[in-house]
């Protein structure tokens, strides 16, 4: 592998940019040990607190969300953080930097206030972490303690909080863990920079509800007849969280680990081409496991190499100019749907599409071909996406002499 | 009727499918498929990176375990192997294992895309594989599937490696018996070219008898034997000399050279198959290709002749489907006794006398043992006779190197493929230097392309001394990602 993938973040050196985020998955030394010989450049162990801090789990707390056949396109959980305290992960974190002096360490941490963050910090920075992220982001159970959310959600108590944690950091970078509940994310990582804390991470879970049984009336996951909020994470929030690391990476000067719905190397690399430095995984190592990060690296080394690139720091933020506001994007140039009949198996599904979701502009005659009206149509990109043939329907200039751009 | 065949190479998934079935793989833990293969082939890493894209990758994970990933995309009995094995089979059927390879191996390699669906892609072995590093020396004998795949093991640890083919080109099976409309000629061109270049020495057209065989195991540090078989078996049954009677090893090599579905310009069939009648006798996988080869020739009339029923054929059930599907009959329990012909016992032969058999007790192969019904003949009408009999063992390259063999005939091996040369097999004043092994037909007894490449692969790792690493499990890793 030719390809240099390891990337430079708030001054910490990843092997490649592929975390573990702090999850189930690192929740205890053994099981991040695993990781790191799988392959992951860092984890960042599970959230942890002061040994005072009661951390009262409800089971069952996930449930997973399918659509048609696909399983767990998304994962709600209220899971809190870690149950093991201080006390045990500096334990883990002095045996993890030990057996792998290579690997970046990183703690995240909670605190109800002031001397429980600064307590955190001392201890960790104590065992010899590399990196520690804060989590002002928890959606579910924290907020009602007025932590988790309850911090990042006001971009004052976040400065706040932070300024905290970065004052009593001697020698360690902090990280900032950023909700997608709030109206304006860069605001909260203008915050965060403005406190002096070196990075943020986005995002943290989406908060949602996954749905109710039909039969008992209570929504999932059913917690002895009730149930609340949760974090959804998974495939389907990916599209929030690149929006969330686009809007930081366009408006603050802060690196950023990405955070949201990564299952593939190409949703990696799309966070990367965002602005993104490293990015962190957790569902879908939850499900299929550390040797994920097998085919993370390889896909990313072997696209790097296709696109003449020699390292991961190369594409960091290529994306970023193409990112305007609605009003500055360009008017002219406008595009119609084409098929490509060879592709097309007859099925009509563009057909009504078009008909009842656009400006029926396909018709669909007896041979059951779907043909493009350039005349009626406006070339709004919606029939592409319900083509169950790859690149049978595509969007491209009108034919000569034809459409509204061309009349 | 030629085009009734549905096996013929097509063009196999698209992108689209691929990734939709690809989407379907459950990545199971300890995966199922990769014991169902005889190469361990990382199944679900490699389908992975088809769903994600990362083609390059795919063809890298079944390369490292399959240097003939795309012969054995395409003639791969997956429904025997892999895709038996696979945990889906008990929710919407198995994932299309064969399938995805061939993309992956199509669009992975160099070359793979451009060339298109069908077309022959090698593996990207680079243009050397390393030198002579290593200091060790190996002759190869037979450059089949099993002596190609151990050929490129041992180049690509450094070692200098000759072969030796008795034929004009290597290849072997892969060239020879298998037919076009399964493995098309460019794509065996393009993958045996891609080890063959590695910096190997190739030696045509040389059968290794005794002399040069006490040479070869007097100068190298491993000498491996990939010869195949001893050809095709005869029935005894007189009349088998007759013009019109052929081996159906005989019979496909010549359909596969003339790289058409007809059998054409022979002397005993006269020409095209069109208006003649086929009988084939036998009922394993090699009968089913001469039937399919024979119905694809425009033969007017194939028919099979087997002495026990389907049930006991050995013939996978798929091949069977394609033998029905191409128009073939069959008659079971039935064995020629005669083949007859008009005139003079050199007169081309004109029919087959056979007789009606009953199954009795089991055999040594545990299925019912057939026994010839008294006064049962009959005679049915055929041009041409096709003798799907199997193989016999390689007597001659046993004698050859001097190895012991079993009753069969077979060389006796141990797990490695490690032949024991006889003490008799020098003559005075020369050292046995070298370790011996047998991979492919010639210990097995005629098997899969795949167990052929598995056995090359094994035996090369056994001489490098590596033998702890050959079990499948081990070189597949967990769950494949």
């Amino acid at each position: 592998m030719a390809v240099d993938l390891s990337v430079v973040f708030c001054g910490v050196k990843f092997e490649n940019p592929f975390v573990l985020a702090a999850a189930p998955s690192t929740d205890n030394a053994d099981m991040v040990a695993r990781g790191f010989e799988a392959g992951w450049a860092g984890a960042i162990l599970k959230t942890t607190s002061v040994e005072s801090e009661v951390v009262s789990l409800a089971y069952p707390m996930m449930v997973g969300l399918d659509i048609d056949a696909r399983r767990l396109v998304a994962l709600e959980n209220i899971d809190l953080i870690s149950g093991r305290h201080i006390d045990e992960v500096e334990k883990d974190v002095r045996r993890l930097k030990k057996d792998f002096p290579k690997k970046v360490v990183a703690a995240s941490i909670m605190g109800g206030k002031k001397e429980h963050w600064e307590e955190l910090v001392r201890r960790l920075e104590a065992a010899g972490v590399d990196l520690i992220e804060c989590s002002f982001s928890c959606p579910h159970g924290m907020p009602e303690k007025g932590m988790g959310s309850a911090v990042g959600q006001s971009p004052e108590l976040t400065e706040k909080t932070a300024r905290w944690v970065k004052d009593a950091a001697k020698r360690v970078p902090v990280i900032i863990k950023l909700t997608p509940q709030i109206a304006d994310i860069a605001a909260a990582a203008e915050a965060v920079k403005r406190s002096g804390a070196d990075g943020v991470t986005a995002i943290n879970t989406v908060k949602g509800l996954m749905g109710v049984d039909l039969d008992t009336f209570v929504p999932y996951p059913n917690v002895g007849g009730h149930s609340t909020y949760g974090g959804i994470s998974g495939p389907a929030i990916k599209p929030v969280a690149l929006r969330c690391v686009a809007e930081i990476a366009r408006r603050v000067s802060i690196p950023i680990s990405a955070t949201g719905g990564v299952t593939t190397w190409r949703d990696a690399a799309e966070f990367l081409l965002l602005g993104a430095r490293t990015v962190q995984v957790c569902t879908e190592v939850m499900r299929h496991g550390f040797g994920v990060i097998e085919d993370l690296t390889d896909g990313l080394a072997n696209y790097l190499e296709d696109k003449g690139f020699a390292s991961v720091e190369e594409i960091i933020g290529k994306a970023l100019p193409h990112v305007v506001e609605h009003s500055q994007l360009p008017r002219d140039g406008k595009v119609r749907a084409h098929v490509d009949p060879e592709k097309c198996i007859r099925c009509g599904v563009c057909y009504v599409a078009c008909r009842d979701g656009g400006h029926q502009a396909i018709e669909f005659g007896p041979d059951r071909l779907a043909r493009v009206d350039e005349e009626k149509c406006v070339g709004c990109g919606f029939c592409p996406t319900t083509c169950p043939v790859a690149d049978c329907l595509t969007l491209g200039p009108a034919s000569a002499g034809k459409g509204r751009a061309a009349s | 009727m030629t085009e009734r065949v549905t096996r013929d190479v097509s063009v196999g998934l698209l992108p689209h499918q691929a990734a939709a079935e690809a989407g379907r793989c459950l990545y199971c833990y300890d995966a199922p498929c990769v014991k169902g293969c005889p190469a361990g082939v990382d199944v679900p890493a490699f389908i992975r990176k088809v769903g994600s894209g990362n083609w390059r990758g795919a063809a890298r994970v079944i390369r490292e375990a399959n240097v003939f990933g795309g012969t054995c995309a395409l003639v791969c009995p997956t429904e025997e192997l892999c895709e038996k094995e696979c945990s889906s089979r008990l929710l919407g059927g198995p994932i299309s294992i064969g399938a995805l390879q061939r993309l992956a191996w199509e669009r992975g390699t160099a070359g793979g895309v451009k060339a298109g669906a069908g077309r022959g892609a090698g593996a990207d072995l680079g243009a050397d594989a390393g030198g002579t590093a290593a200091g060790k020396r190996a002759a190869i004998v037979g450059a089949g599937p099993a002596g190609l795949s151990a050929a490129w093991e041992l180049r690509s640890r450094g070692w200098d490696v000759t072969i030796y083919e008795a034929t004009d080109k290597p290849g072997g099976q892969l060239d020879w018996t298998i037919p076009s409309y399964r493995l098309p000629p460019e794509v065996v061109a393009a993958e045996v070219g891609a080890i063959v270049a590695t910096g190997m020495k190739l030696r045509t057209g040389v059968r290794v008898g005794r002399e040069a065989a006490e040479g070869l195991l007097a100068e190298n540090d491993a000498v491996i034997l990939a010869t195949g078989l001893g050809g095709g078996r005869a029935s005894g049954a007189p009349g088998e000399g007759r013009p019109g009677v052929v081996k159906a090893e005989e019979f496909l090599a010549r359909a596969r050279q003339g790289r058409s579905t007809r059998v054409t310009g022979t002397a005993d069939t006269g020409g095209d198959l069109a208006g003649k009648r086929v009988a084939v006798v036998g009922g394993g996988n090699t009968a089913m290709d001469a039937a399919v080869t024979a119905a694809r020739g425009r033969a007017t009339r194939v028919t099979v002749l087997y002495r026990r029923t389907a049930r006991e054929m050995p013939a996978w059930p798929r091949e069977y489907r394609g033998a029905l599907a191409a128009g073939t009959e069959f008659l079971w329990l039935v064995q020629p006794v005669a083949f007859e012909g008009a005139g003079a016992a050199d007169g081309a032969v004109k029919a087959v006398r056979c007789v009606r058999m009953a199954l009795g007790a089991p055999d040594a192969s545990g299925r019912a043992a057939p026994r010839p019904i008294p006064g049962s003949e009959f005679t049915i009408e055929a041009d041409l006779v096709v003798m799907a009999l199997g193989q016999g063992s390689n007597q001659e390259i046993v004698e050859a190197f001097g190895l012991a063999a079993d009753k069969a005939g077979r060389p006796v091996v141990d797990p490695s493929g490690r032949a024991q040369v006889s003490a008799g097999a020098l003559p005075a004043g020369h050292v046995l230097k070298a370790k011996v092994f047998v991979a492919g037909d010639l210990g097995n007894g005629g098997a899969t392309v795949v167990r052929a490449v598995a056995e090359g692969k094994r035996a090369a790792r056994a001489a490098a001394g590596e033998l702890e690493r050959l079990a499948p499990r081990e070189e597949a890793g967990s769950n494949g990602c």
